[in-house]
């Protein structure tokens, strides 16, 4: 990488007061290797106009003020490198807010949406306080583990505005919430885990409508992985008895139906289980369209009935299910 | 090549039953190009990422069995599912990384006879394809150039996405900025489009539970590649296929346009620059209409 270079920063300009809609203004600057983002946004706003607006604060990705996303990419003004971005898009960077739709000014958003839901899972401890303690409320190493790296959220919204499920159903607690809602179902010291578990778990808006795409898990700078703590959530449906019977928590647990069976998913079953026979009119057309091109076919047996071939030592699959599982529907 | 290729391929369950053509032009492929490969016919689902949701350690188990037959081989294990891919992965990475977690899944595998000891790779097709076999082989290899076909890449979520999972077995390609599929459709003398959507999620995995979303997810990335012009969409994914090939009449309803593009597996895609048989390539299994392409690529 060589020391210096000319780069081109095509950044979003916006104002919500005054401006009709959205534009992109080039600004050309000599880029050196030590530059992080937040340089670039100062010298824009320093060398060339005054006017651009940007939040930023604490300068050491602790605050989360300044995210935002250059060429798509979630990126935390202030950590990121930006010749590192120059050699992975090109020398035009994209310098856009986190989410376009919500700007009010330049970079800056109305992150409202995401403290709503923030709200919603009850983001503190939920407990009884003694005002008189006689002894300290002591939590094991291992106690504090199960929730030290959610807790390392800075509430930033890269995950949240990186994730296409929001984007699609703006109902969706998103990536950031759900980590947060983790963060306190695994606090020993708390007492509103199932309660947090079954807002969680709510259809239209909780972790099942987690499309798994693995977008927060890149975009977060503080590498917690929202969508493992999702997964979490999940498992701690089953274990703690919260999950209901539905479409998506049949559609989880029907895999095993047909792995028993053959070793394989069952592609036709798992989808009449989980939706129910009566529900799965709704797939008949799908079904038919399969059936005419020979995606449903009959090479292997007649479609529905013993159309799956089965593995070889399909009794050592049976065997684990039968000693591995621990948690039921 | 100085020495066979040869690998233990995990096939998944999509290509054992709604698509057939992914196995079948899989195979065609490495026949063509001297890929030796053994199908792990004990292998069982990988859980789709459904299982893990609901029972983990039981997901981590079953994928631990799989792993453990391609290690008897002593192969690489590969893929042609993005979703088998990242569940084998993570099992391998988990258990790979915790001692006490290995223990406890070699403990329910000994009940049947085997152990995981973590000595196979485990990688996606079109990554061996690209980092093994290599591009300029197999571009010497063509004998239906797609140079009339514009073609739109789309990447798949679990080939890219965790990149640090994924970064040994996918050449450390950037999930902001993938190249590994143009660059294959490029050596295949295709057109590549360049189209915002080719890194997004298809919404496969919601379908069911929030479909409105899954149908919003496909449908703004095959009108994206529509609208750049794409004769076709190529996945190495097979959940992408599904959901984007299947659905795109219900598709069309939810975004108010028509859509229609055929969607091929990724191994299609090379079958048909291989000069592989239609019967082998297996258009007819689209439910988009999608044999014109055996007389436009030639």
């Amino acid at each position: 990488m060589s020391q210096i270079k000319k780069v081109t920063l095509k950044t979003f300009r916006f104002n919500a007061e005054t401006d009709y809609l959205p534009y992109y203004k080039h600004y050309e600057m000599e880029v050196g290797k030590d530059e992080l983002i937040l340089d670039l946004l100062n010298r824009i706003k320093w060398e060339h106009d005054g006017s651009f607006s940007y939040r930023r604060s604490c300068r050491h990705g602790i605050c989360g003020a300044c995210a935002i996303k250059v060429n798509g990419r979630a990126t935390l003004a202030c950590k990121q490198n930006a010749l590192e971005l120059v050699e992975l898009f090109g020398d035009e960077l994209l310098i856009e807010p986190s989410s376009t739709k919500r700007a009010i000014k330049d970079m800056i958003i109305d992150k409202s949406d995401f403290w709503e839901k923030h709200a919603t899972i009850k983001p503190y401890v939920v407990t009884e306080v003694d005002p008189h303690p006689q002894t300290e409320s002591k939590q094991s190493i291992d106690e504090f583990n199960n929730f030290l790296d959610s807790d390392l959220c800075i509430q930033c919204g890269a995950c949240h505005y990186s994730c296409p499920a929001l984007e699609a159903n703006p109902d969706f607690l998103g990536p950031a919430a759900l980590n947060a809602a983790y963060r306190y179902v695994v606090d020993t010291r708390d007492e509103a885990g199932d309660e947090r578990l079954k807002i969680t778990a709510e259809e239209g808006k909780g972790v099942w409508d987690c499309v798994k795409c693995y977008e927060c898990a890149e975009a977060c700078p503080k590498e917690i992985d929202p969508i493992g703590k999702i997964g979490k959530l999940h498992n701690l449906q089953f274990e703690r008895g919260v999950a209901e019977p539905n479409v998506a928590t049949r559609h989880a647990e029907g895999f095993l139906r047909g792995m028993k069976k053959t070793g394989y998913l069952d592609e036709a079953d798992i989808v009449t289980y989980s939706e129910g026979w009566l529900a799965s009119y709704k797939h008949i057309g799908t079904a038919m369209k399969m059936m005419k091109s020979g995606k449903i076919h009959w090479h292997s047996g007649i479609p529905f009935i013993n159309s799956i071939p089965k593995i070889k030592n399909l009794d050592e699959v049976q065997k684990l299910i039968e000693i591995s599982q621990n948690n039921k529907l | 090549m100085s020495k066979q290729l040869h690998y233990a391929l995990f096939t998944g369950c999509t290509a054992k039953q709604s698509t057939p053509e992914l196995l079948s032009s899989t195979l065609a492929v490495a026949n063509k190009l001297g890929i030796k490969i053994t199908i792990l016919e004990e292998a069982s689902c990988c859980g789709a990422s459904h299982l893990q949701d609901f029972d983990e350690f039981l997901a981590h188990v079953l994928n631990a069995r799989n792993i453990c037959y391609a290690e008897k081989l002593g192969l690489t294990m590969i893929t042609i599912c993005n979703t088998c891919q990242l569940n084998s992965a993570m099992t391998k990475h988990a258990l790979d990384n915790d001692p006490d977690l290995k223990a406890r899944v070699n403990e329910k595998l000994a009940e049947v006879g085997l152990e995981y000891k973590g000595t196979s790779e485990i990688k996606h097709f079109l990554y061996t394809l690209i980092d093994e076999y290599g591009l300029e082989n197999i571009r010497n290899k063509v004998e239906v150039p797609l140079s009339h076909l514009n073609i739109a890449p789309f990447y798949g979520c679990h080939n890219i996405r965790p990149s640090e999972l994924h970064e040994n077995a996918n050449g450390g390609e950037n999930p902001y900025n993938p190249t590994s599929l143009d660059s294959l459709i490029d050596a295949l003398e295709g057109n590549p489009v360049e189209y915002e959507s080719k890194n997004k999620c298809c919404g496969f995995h919601v379908e069911l539970q929030a479909n409105h979303t899954s149908e919003v997810l496909s449908g703004n990335a095959l009108l994206d590649a529509m609208d750049n012009n794409a004769d076709l969409m190529v996945t190495p994914c097979p959940l992408c296929h599904l959901k984007m090939d299947t659905y795109q009449p219900s598709i069309s309803k939810t975004m108010g346009r028509d859509v229609e593009l055929p969607v091929l597996h990724m191994p299609q895609m090379v079958a048909l620059a291989l000069g592989c048989t239609e019967e082998e390539i297996g258009l007819n299994f689209h439910v988009q209409k999608a044999k014109h392409l055996y007389s436009q690529a030639s």
